[in-house]
């Protein structure tokens, strides 16, 4: 039963009396500016209605004023966290509009930029996560092998977040000679760190027990809110656009897709689709992205990594949509060409977005601490809403 | 799991609906049809409900903005998991009337959308639950998105105009010059002012 029902019933209909709070927008567990208005009875919230907006920059506008590559280092302001795919999207959206084929060691370096990108988006996730609910420790620990990805892409691409390094038709730099040894020395040394993330957190008996059977989200209702990624996948649901409808490189390498079992464990209260799922497909998804990084430099190929495109860049009238996974899950880019050097109209799709229409639903009769830990476990970044 | 080509949807929903589904639209890159708005709700009805078609996911609604035809194109990216298709449709409206049926009851991934849409292009969804503006404050004036859209100058006093930091620098460059030009006046503290008002650059 839920505990406002169980309030209901104990002291009858409109016993209590609601009370409004503001959570946020200057919140440091909401992930950014994002404002909540709490409809709560003491600790329990009959709903949480969350106003956004607040990071708003109009990208989507930007698009339409300057030229096709001008806009990409914008799109690496869409999602600070995982500016990669950003990037990818929509280099991948004015390249079908252009017909250009990217060759293979590009694909290979989008791969492995976009899966590095992952981890590190995913490390700030679970570590934020941790810390949201009160456990501290995690968050160095995930921002310090973060900062070790961050070194690797500066290596890379030459910048640490904001990394505008895909390019219509391409990269922009190819891989330096010592950059593979590198990167697999890393990889060799996080696979320990993953298991010791899970001895340090996922394994924790009091972090489990806080977060089983919490929030969960049913398959169905995942779909009809439009929820994607690891959010969905938590919820059961074998589906992810690498391997549905595999772009770039990714037909090339082997990987298993996590879904949420209930890995909280039954005796626990654990259900599919629960808060705890959608912290641990995370951390399963991490070492999958490993294993593609190690692939895509064992296989790497040999040859250019900028396709021949022109200087000026004008697509015929048209349009066309390009569909990423990306940390966030599925990420989709609209681009309306009408044959000149801008853009008509570019629109992103965002997995956050779409995430915050579903908290209104899921928020009522959960506790106003339990709404933290719903917050973060839907990995929401405020200027992937707001764009 | 059979997933159809866009040809084979669109000859599904024109032998059920019709007149209301437009043709195919020489594909481009993206092929698209129109669906005719006020059969809107019960197309997408169709779309989500028949066995063979199975749309569970509405990914993406959006619009486009085309004054020269005084129309506004409002986007749907439908998306099916158990066949693995896609299927694009537009629902054209008048710019100064803008209105069409919420697909909210069918999707409930339509709610925040929309009122994305209404939000940045000022289309009002008959049927929405919640229309409220969702990216901008509730008492801004004007649709951003609009091809037409202008700023209206600032928003409760918070001007959307900086000074250029260059006017300074420009101002003082033309000061050093007039008392380069003129050392004796410079020298009694009497440097002409100078000349002309301030550049505006960049404004």
């Amino acid at each position: 039963m839920a505990l406002d029902q169980l309030v209901m019933t104990k002291f009858g209909e409109g016993a209590g009396e609601e009370m409004i709070l503001n959570m946020g927008p200057q919140h440091p567990s909401t992930h950014g500016v994002i404002n909540f208005v709490v409809h709560a009875d003491g600790e329990v919230m009959h709903k949480a209605v969350p106003q956004v907006g607040y990071l708003h920059r109009a990208i989507e506008k930007i698009g339409e004023i300057v030229t096709y590559p001008g806009f990409m280092p914008y799109t690496d302001r869409i999602d600070y966290l995982a500016a990669m795919f950003a990037n990818e999207g929509y280099a991948l959206a004015v390249e079908k509009l252009l017909g250009v084929e990217v060759p293979p060691p590009a694909q290979y370096l989008r791969a492995i930029s976009c899966e590095l990108n992952r981890i590190a988006s995913h490390l700030i996730s679970l570590g934020s996560m941790a810390m949201d609910i009160g456990a501290v420790t995690p968050f160095p620990y995930a921002l310090r092998e973060r900062e070790s990805i961050n070194d690797l892409l500066e290596a890379l691409c030459g910048a640490r977040l904001t990394y505008n390094y895909h390019r219509i038709g391409g990269v922009a730099f190819g891989m330096a000679d010592d950059w593979a040894p590198l990167c697999r020395k890393w990889l060799d040394h996080f696979d320990r760190i993953l298991d010791e993330w899970d001895r340090l957190i996922s394994f924790n008996e009091i972090f489990i027990e806080r977060l089983a059977g919490l929030a969960v989200i049913p398959l169905e209702m995942g779909i009809d809110y439009g929820l994607v990624g690891p959010n969905l996948r938590a919820s059961g649901f074998e589906y992810d656009l690498r391997k549905a409808h595999p772009y770039g490189a990714y037909p090339d390498f082997n990987f298993k897709v996590p879904i949420g079992k209930a890995y909280a464990g039954a005796h626990r209260g654990g259900q599919v689709g629960d808060t705890f799922d959608r912290f641990y497909v995370r951390v399963l998804e991490c070492r999958e992205s490993v294993s593609i990084v190690r692939q895509a430099l064992d296989k790497f190929p040999a040859g250019e990594f900028m396709a021949k495109v022109p200087r000026k860049i004008k697509p015929e009238a048209g349009e066309a949509q390009s569909r990423i996974e990306s940390a966030r899950g599925e990420m989709a880019y609209y681009v309306v060409s009408d044959g000149g050097e801008r853009a008509y109209r570019v629109r992103a799709r965002t997995g956050s977005f779409l995430a915050m229409g579903i908290i209104e639903e899921l928020s009522k009769g959960l506790m106003i601490a339990d709404l933290v830990a719903l917050i973060a476990s839907l990995d929401v970044v405020a200027p992937e809403i707001d764009r | 799991m059979t997933a159809l080509s866009f040809e084979q949807v669109h000859q599904k929903l024109s032998a059920r609906f019709g007149e209301a589904i437009g043709p195919v639209q020489p594909a481009k890159k993206d092929a698209f049809c129109t669906f005719a708005p006020p059969r809107l709700v019960e197309i997408c009805r169709f779309l989500k409900t028949e066995p063979d078609l199975w749309f569970d996911f509405l990914e993406d609604l959006t619009a486009t903005d085309h004054p020269k035809q005084n129309l506004i194109k409002v986007v749907y990216h439908f998306y099916s998991y158990r066949h693995r298709h896609i299927f694009v449709a537009k629902v054209e409206v008048n710019r100064q009337d803008a209105e069409v049926d919420s697909v909210e009851p069918v999707w409930k991934a339509a709610n925040w959308m929309e009122r994305e849409v209404f939000d940045l292009f000022g289309v009002r969804f008959k049927g929405h639950s919640d229309l409220r503006r969702v990216l901008l404050p509730d008492d801004w004036i004007g649709s951003p998105l609009r091809k037409d859209y202008s700023e209206s100058g600032g928003y409760r006093d918070i001007s959307n105009v900086r000074d250029n930091p260059l006017d300074l620098y420009l101002s003082m460059d033309r000061q050093l010059k007039a008392e380069q030009a003129t050392p004796e006046l410079a020298a009694e503290g009497k440097a002409p002012a100078a000349e002309g008002p301030p550049v505006k650059s960049g404004a």
